[in-house]
């Protein structure tokens, strides 16, 4: 079955997406990232050491974008200025890579997005070219606007950033996917396998994680459980779930032919 | 003698360097990475004959690990 996410016009044939931070070393970060299937991964914008450290070891020579697509993001930008500049240097440094990742973050506390900003650099990136994947609150309303302003995908929330709290919204979410004609995608909230998989019973079109696999025990496992759970809930979306019967049950063996009767 | 801001930080070079002159001496030469100058984006075609002057702002930026 072929089954594959499309966003801004190329297929990818897993809907795992993963981030890059908090592993233990680089080592860890590729065999975690193998083990999920991912194609997509993110990355963050830095100033680098001038000198120095030199010989520090590149993230990119780790993951090197001629396997992966790279999608470098604008994690700690407060403002819509902030966040473009980010992207711009990042469209530099990946050779005119259009893909990015938004999002303006609203407070250090709950990096909770601020839309504001978050719609008012998506106006400025998609116009100058940016295919614009954007981090968003689970808010219908906002999520339309930043589609009819051109986004490639919308990314709510499930629960904020590196909390690990799962899904504490769905039927949000729902309203989302249900209007959508972009890929919606879960960023932030995950925390184990099962929320990966309610996130794509709902009829998300992907997840992206991060913490969720990198502060797991063990990393490299988590990463394939979630590559597993991505793939279940899907087939599971698609499938289509049965009917919810409340207060009534309904025998899965005959009530004919029992013995006795 | 120049002063720069490089990466927030104030640098004196001993004289004008061009952008690519400034990442051989650093180290960087080679490296991944994307330069801006004063807000904007020195492409890397651009960094051998771009050359710095007094008062630049620069930022030199590079992937690393991030969700």
């Amino acid at each position: 079955m072929n089954d594959s996410l499309v966003i801004a016009g190329k297929s990818y044939g897993s809907r795992l997406l993963v981030g890059t931070g908090k592993y233990k070393d680089f080592d860890e970060t590729r065999a975690a990232i193998d083990a999920s299937g991912a194609e997509i991964v993110t990355v963050a914008i830095r100033r680098t050491n001038i000198g120095q450290n030199p010989g520090e070891p590149n993230l990119l020579d780790v993951l090197p974008p001629d396997r992966f697509t790279i999608l470098p993001n604008t994690a700690g930008c407060y403002t819509a200025d902030d966040a473009v500049r980010t992207l711009r240097l990042a469209r530099e440094l990946l050779d005119g890579h259009a893909l990015v990742k938004l999002e303006v973050l609203g407070d250090p506390k709950t990096l909770f997005p601020n839309m504001p900003e978050t719609l008012k650099a998506a106006e400025t990136l998609v116009k100058d070219g940016f295919d614009v994947m954007v981090y968003c609150a689970d808010d219908p309303i906002q999520a339309k606007m930043l589609e009819d302003m051109g986004c490639a995908a919308v990314m709510p929330l499930a629960s904020l950033i590196g909390s690990g709290m799962g899904i504490l919204n769905p039927w949000n979410l729902r309203l989302i996917i249900d209007q959508a004609t972009v890929p919606v995608l879960v960023d932030a909230g995950v925390g184990t396998a099962s929320d990966a998989a309610i996130a794509m019973e709902l009829g998300c079109d992907g997840v992206l994680m991060n913490t969720a696999i990198a502060h797991a025990k063990n990393p490299v496992l988590m990463a394939s459980a979630m590559k597993k759970a991505v793939e279940a809930g899907r087939e599971a979306f698609l499938a289509g779930r049965m009917p919810r019967k409340f207060y009534s049950a309904d025998p899965s063996s005959p009530t004919s032919g029992l013995i006795g009767s | 003698m120049i002063q720069l801001i490089i990466n927030g930080q104030p640098e004196r070079l001993e004289q004008a360097l061009t952008v690519h002159a400034l990442l051989e001496v650093r180290q960087l030469a080679g490296k991944r990475l994307a330069v801006e100058r004063n807000g904007e984006i020195v492409p890397k075609g651009r960094h051998a004959e771009t050359l710095l002057a007094d008062g630049d702002r620069l930022e030199i930026v590079v992937a690393v690990g991030g969700g």
